[in-house]
């Protein structure tokens, strides 16, 4: 097995919160990302996503852990970063947020290649426009954000990663905010790039339906960890852990389960409940679970799931002598 | 016809009507006034027997051909100013440098100072320079003008204790002065420096705040940790794409502004005796002195208007969102 392209290893990210308070917005992830494999991370929004993205690609401080590249630690100096962002590309959620709107097609395009002053500007640019789809790619160089469709918007920041010629890409919800009928259009793109240029991908969406339709494997995480993770046939197929069973219930392409609605508050990473931080709303511990099985639920934390090939889910109901 | 065109005749066009209404409103106006308008436009001042005559042969006229004549020429008022006895366009044409003098120097040095600022402060947002900064000029922000004017003059002008008084108290020149000798100059600079100080105290809370709020919100946008992503450093990121986007508004400020130059101090012109418009305003309301001020009042309003008209473009050349 090859070095992962991406890893994550028990990465912690704390933000100081009111009155003293530390959100644990990332919580002892560990993940790795294989060259060429597309990963979905999926959770409801607030668990941590964004964050543990924005820590992959060097654009958020840890509090612990470590980041590997290619089996490399993150670089740190300055000089080392940024040659590592040339490597790894980043895609937002809102293409007109994530674009100058003062910014011609052509400069959004062409801001990578001039900061890492690889030249043949044009050329790359317009390549990297034909290549999204965006062609003939001259006729969209003058143009302005708020002239183009969302599909087109989003098209333009995919351009302006690949001009980069990047390794891997992260891509944190990349349809979420764009109209039904062009999201395929999206996800099918960022799947032609990836067979096309052998892109590593790392995709962040609340919607376990999307990772259905486009990951390798599937990584669920719940308020800072990852609670399940495994190939996608296996975890959709047979998911272990009761959340991942919730999510799923819910997803139309899925359909046949029971719709199950999760009790509760949504979870606060700055009071992140003992035992099993899931317990609070376990359909399956409120079903009622063996004595010592519930009070494990409620008292015992669940170890982080290793990196590695299997279908692993981290619940005290799947294996009873899970300990930290 | 190009959406920039269309939206700059637009505001054009405007700006003409809002001025035709003016120029129309202000003759009316004061031949509206209630009373014999001999005696209103004298105010029981000894005028000498010939300008009543002629007073009186205008207004005499019909009112048509009274309005006619003013609409060929709004400029050419065929009365005098009761108080100077002449010409109220000469008399605004003598005052009309002193004030651009005074308010354009406080203009230019409240833009640069406050933007300046409001960049820091939003920056360091939370840290001492932000709350020193935001301290002073909300303070600044809510004092009234004449109120530390007067504070300065004592202070720097009169002199307090053993502080003796180090500048002058009025006026823009010391009497017998050549003005245009280099002598003449430095002795106008001097005069404007408690004046111009007051002003760009009063302004640059406006610019600050204003430019602070606008790069704090610029600086939440998607677009720059996307230009972080593609390996920007962060200061870059802000110098770059940050600070110019957020200046839009403070641009705008400073165009619409430039409307009150020469309206805008009145109250400093009268503390400092500064020869400008702003006295020339305060003397013709204490007379009323009807003409002067029926021509002033055209004045003012022409140049708030013309402000705001190139406020208008001037935001459209630098926002291509403006111009869809
Ligand atoms: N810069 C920050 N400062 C403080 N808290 C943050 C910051 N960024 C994210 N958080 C908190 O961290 C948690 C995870 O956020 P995020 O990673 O954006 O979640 P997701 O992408 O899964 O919706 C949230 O509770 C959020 O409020
Ligand atoms: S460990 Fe217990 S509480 Fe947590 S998910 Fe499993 S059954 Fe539910
Ligand atoms: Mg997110």
């Amino acid at each position: 097995m090859s070095a992962p392209a991406l890893m994550a290893q028990a990465v912690e990210v704390h933000f100081p919160g009111e009155r003293g308070r530390t959100a644990r917005a990332v919580d002892a992830v560990t993940l790795s990302v294989l060259p060429g494999q597309v990963v979905a991370l999926v959770g409801e929004s607030g668990c941590g996503k964004s964050t543990l993205a924005r820590v992959l690609l060097g654009l958020q401080p840890t509090s612990g852990g470590e980041v590997l590249v290619g089996g490399q630690p993150l670089p740190t100096s300055r000089a080392g970063l940024k040659a590592y962002r040339r490597r790894a590309q980043l895609i937002l959620q809102d293409p007109m947020g994530s674009l100058n709107p003062r910014q011609t097609v052509y400069e959004a395009v062409a801001e990578g290649v001039r900061i890492h002053r690889i030249g043949d500007e044009e050329r790359r640019v317009a390549e990297a426009l034909a290549r999204v789809g965006l062609r003939p790619p001259e006729r969209f160089f003058a143009r302005y954000p708020h002239e183009l469709s969302g599909g087109q918007r989003q098209r333009v920041v995919i351009a302006g990663a690949l001009v980069l010629e990047p390794e891997i890409l992260v891509a944190d919800e990349p349809v979420s905010s764009l109209d039904a009928s062009v999201r395929g259009e999206i996800l099918a793109l960022l799947l032609r790039l990836r067979a096309e240029l052998g892109l590593t991908l790392l995709v962040v969406t609340h919607d376990l339906g999307l990772a259905w339709n486009i990951a390798d494997r599937i990584a669920v995480m719940y308020l800072g960890r990852i609670i399940e993770e495994g190939p996608t046939e296996q975890v959709l197929a047979d998911p272990q852990h009761p959340y991942t069973r919730a999510l799923l219930s819910v997803v139309p392409e899925v359909a046949r389960l029971e719709p199950i609605v999760l009790a509760g508050e949504p979870p606060d990473p700055a009071s992140v409940p003992p035992g099993c931080r899931f317990h609070p709303r376990c359909p399956l511990l409120a079903a009622g679970l063996p004595d010592e099985v519930a009070t494990r639920c409620r008292t015992v934390a669940l170890p982080v799931l290793p990196a590695q090939a299997g279908h692993r889910a981290a619940c005290h109901a799947l294996d009873p002598t899970m300990g930290p | 016809m190009r959406p920039g065109t269309r939206y700059a005749l637009r505001s054009v066009a405007s700006g003409l009507g809002t001025l035709l209404f003016v120029v129309i409103f202000n003759f009316f106006l004061f031949r509206m006034l209630p009373g014999d308008p001999i005696g209103l436009y004298t105010r029981g001042r000894n005028v000498p027997p010939e300008q009543i005559e002629a007073l009186r042969a205008e207004l005499d006229r019909p009112l048509v051909e009274q309005f006619l004549g003013y609409l060929a020429n709004p400029f050419s008022s065929t009365i005098n100013s009761a108080r100077f006895n002449q010409p109220v366009w000469t008399l605004i044409g003598e005052r009309v440098g002193a004030t651009l003098l005074l308010v354009g120097t406080a203009i230019v040095l409240a833009s640069i100072v406050g933007t300046w600022l409001g960049i820091r402060s939003a920056w360091q947002r939370g840290q001492r320079f932000d709350n020193v900064s935001t301290g002073l000029t909300l303070t600044l922000y809510s004092m009234p003008e004449f109120w530390l004017g007067m504070i300065l003059l004592i202070v720097f002008g009169v002199g307090v204790g053993f502080l003796p008084g180090m500048f002058p108290i009025g006026g823009i020149i010391t009497p017998g002065v050549d003005p245009s000798s280099l002598a003449g100059i430095l002795d106008i600079a001097w005069h404007m420096v408690l004046p111009v100080t007051t002003l760009t105290a009063v302004y640059l809370a406006e610019y600050a705040l204003v430019m602070r709020a606008s790069l704090l919100d610029e600086m939440g946008q998607d677009y720059l940790v996307v230009a972080r992503a593609k390996g920007l450093m962060d200061k870059v990121v802000r110098r770059r794409h940050a600070v110019p986007n957020a200046m839009l508004p403070t641009i705008t400020l400073i165009f619409m502004n430039l409307g009150f130059v020469i309206s805008g101090a009145i109250t400093v012109e009268t503390v400092f005796s500064w020869p400008g418009l702003g006295l020339l305003s305060y003397d013709a309301l204490r007379g009323p002195d009807i003409a002067l001020l029926q021509a002033i009042f055209l004045l003012f309003s022409i140049g708030v208007i013309l402000a705001n008209v190139a406020a208008d473009l001037v935001y459209a050349v630098l926002d291509p969102r403006v111009r869809a």
